[in-house]
């Protein structure tokens, strides 16, 4: 593997509105240093992949972001999130996960039926008015293309869903909770090209009302989809910067390499 | 050899190995319901066993192994909850979790004529709780613990841990996403153990003989005062259940029909524990259909 110097990066200036920072943000699994220094700020109703090979620390970066990893991992550092560190320890983390919301790689959904799987954590939340929920439910299913393929058949299995349909339902009970932020950890890679892509369109449009931040192994779906990109190199951030120039103009050698399928 | 006759030559071997064990299991369960079920009849499940005579029945002695095995159950499910859930959710593997464990282990290995006679001096003679279905229930306790608790573990454990994360991802507490997604997702396997359990609770003999003792006193099925010294339900009263009424009778019954009696009660037991296991399967398909919702 190709040697660079990882304590060198270009880190763009991020104009307008900001969603969520991290601040010096470190990560150790026990006595192993998984991600370094990172120092990101993400723009409010953008999209911005996270790139980089496995094993970069890009997933673990995101899963620190709603405070996922609290039990697997140590995380110092701050998470700024409307000017208050969420990393704190006096932050109650479920409120947190409430505001920023996350969909995984593979799809979870619970097994209990569709209506329940988007009602479920509403009512926990403390939405208990019927029509609030049935409102919450066409909302959040219509915003996640799912609407016009399970209307019918609300009360069936979530399990009974294909693949596809069972991941869009997983980021309608996300978006159901309204979060500000939605987290995607390689949402796509277990799908088939046309669910793939029912997923892109949905991200597309869900950009209007959340900032979305994607970790995808899939390049030309950063490309097609983001608004900024980081590239993640064994737990540096080596870039960070508009898709654009992320892949037609990268200010690293590394990214250069890694966009262009030279890496390693 | 090449590999296609290996291969040939092992399947042969594990059908005979496989058909052995269901060989030894059809032989025994024919030869006690060929014997046995001639004899059930209605009046033989509906009357009081006889000390002297002939026609005898066991119907205090079939009551009592139900009312022993409820009680039980009643007593060791929300111990078994409680340990099975902090094992499989809530720990961390150290030190205390692993001594958790080899204690389940060790406790589920114990004789059972072992657990019977540790009843018998700690809750009979020193709590002075006397022969009575509560000693019983309390020593059935013991020796049913170990196995649910690791099968409740075991049964949280299979489930995967995507739906964990599921239910944290959107702000549900520790203890929500435990009782309200783990929990569910894991209960037709906990309903399944919790009934085999059951059967074992219901054929155990060796410690029941010295806690819930050796004789039926003859009880008042109307009278519903659990206080009550007449009352059926009644759990500081002896209580014989079937499997040690089958022992009894074998060794030291003088009735004339004891053989009969003996083979009759055998397929009973039986016949309920198959029904245990069949029904087991049933509703904990039953179950999960309905939790989860699919036809």
């Amino acid at each position: 593997m190709k040697q660079y110097n990882l304590n060198d990066s270009y880190i763009t200036e991020i104009p307008g509105k900001r969603a969520l920072s991290t601040k010096d943000l470190q990560v150790y699994y026990g006595d192993n240093h998984a991600i370094f220094d990172a120092n990101l700020i993400f723009p409010r109703f953008q999209i911005t992949s996270l790139i980089g090979a496995s094993g970069s620390g890009k997933s673990t970066f995101l899963r620190c972001l709603n405070r996922m990893n609290d039990k697997i991992a140590k995380v110092d550092g701050q998470i700024l999130y409307r000017n208050v560190d969420i990393n704190s320890d006096k932050i109650n983390v479920y409120e947190v996960r409430q505001h920023i919301g996350m969909v995984f790689q593979r799809p979870n959904p619970f097994a209990k039926s569709i209506k329940e799987n988007i009602t479920f954590a509403l009512k926990n939340a403390g939405i208990t008015k019927k029509d609030a929920l049935e409102e919450r439910l066409e909302s959040s299913l219509k915003s996640a293309a799912l609407w016009d393929e399970v209307k019918d058949n609300l009360s069936k299995s979530a399990l009974a869903l294909s693949g596809g349909q069972q991941q869009r339902l997983c980021i309608a009970r996300s978006i159901a909770m309204r979060p500000d932020i939605l987290l995607l950890d390689e949402p796509a890679s277990a799908l088939d090209p046309i669910s793939t892509s029912k997923i892109e369109d949905t991200l597309n449009d869900l950009k209007k009302d959340y900032t979305i931040i994607i970790v995808t192994h899939n390049l030309q779906q950063a490309s097609r989809i983001s608004d900024y990109t980081a590239f993640f190199h064994l737990g540096h951030v080596i870039e960070y910067n508009t898709t654009a120039h992320v892949f037609t103009n990268p200010k690293m050698q590394a990214t250069e390499d890694y966009v262009s399928g030279n890496f390693g | 050899m090449n590999a296609k006759k290996m291969d040939h030559l092992a399947t042969g071997i594990i059908y005979f190995l496989v058909g052995v064990v269901i060989l030894l299991l059809v032989a025994i369960l024919s030869y006690i319901l060929f014997n046995g079920v001639p004899d059930i009849s209605w009046k033989f499940l509906t009357s009081a066993a006889q000390s002297f005579s002939a026609g005898g029945g066991i119907r205090d002695q079939l009551f009592n192994s139900l009312y022993l095995l409820l009680l039980t159950i009643i007593v060791s499910l929300p111990i078994g909850l409680g340990a099975g859930i902090y094992l499989a959710e809530y720990s961390t593997d150290n030190w205390f979790t692993d001594l958790i464990r080899t204690s389940v282990e060790v406790l589920s290995s114990l004789p059972s004529v072992v657990v019977g006679l540790f009843g018998y001096l700690v809750f009979v003679i020193k709590l002075n709780l006397g022969f009575s279905i509560l000693s019983g229930a309390i020593a059935l306790t013991f020796f049913n613990l170990p196995l649910l608790t690791r099968n409740i573990e075991e049964s949280l454990r299979s489930v995967p841990n995507l739906q964990r994360e599921a239910g944290m991802s959107l702000g549900l507490s520790h203890w929500k996403t435990t009782t309200k997604i783990v929990l569910p997702a894991a209960l037709p396997g906990i309903l399944t153990g919790l009934i085999l359990s059951a059967g074992r609770i219901f054929g155990e003999a060796a410690a029941l003989i010295y806690t819930a003792g050796q004789s039926a006193p003859t009880v008042d099925y109307t009278n519903w005062n659990i206080f009550s010294a007449t009352s059926f339900l009644n759990p500081m009263r002896p209580a014989e259940t079937l499997a040690v009424h089958i022992w009894k009778v074998n060794t030291e019954s003088v009735t004339p029909d004891a053989k009969l009696i003996s083979s009759a009660s055998s397929a009973v037991l039986i016949i309920v524990i198959l029904i245990f296991n069949l029904g087991a399967r049933y509703l904990g398909n039953k179950l999960y259909k309905k939790i989860t919702a699919t036809k």
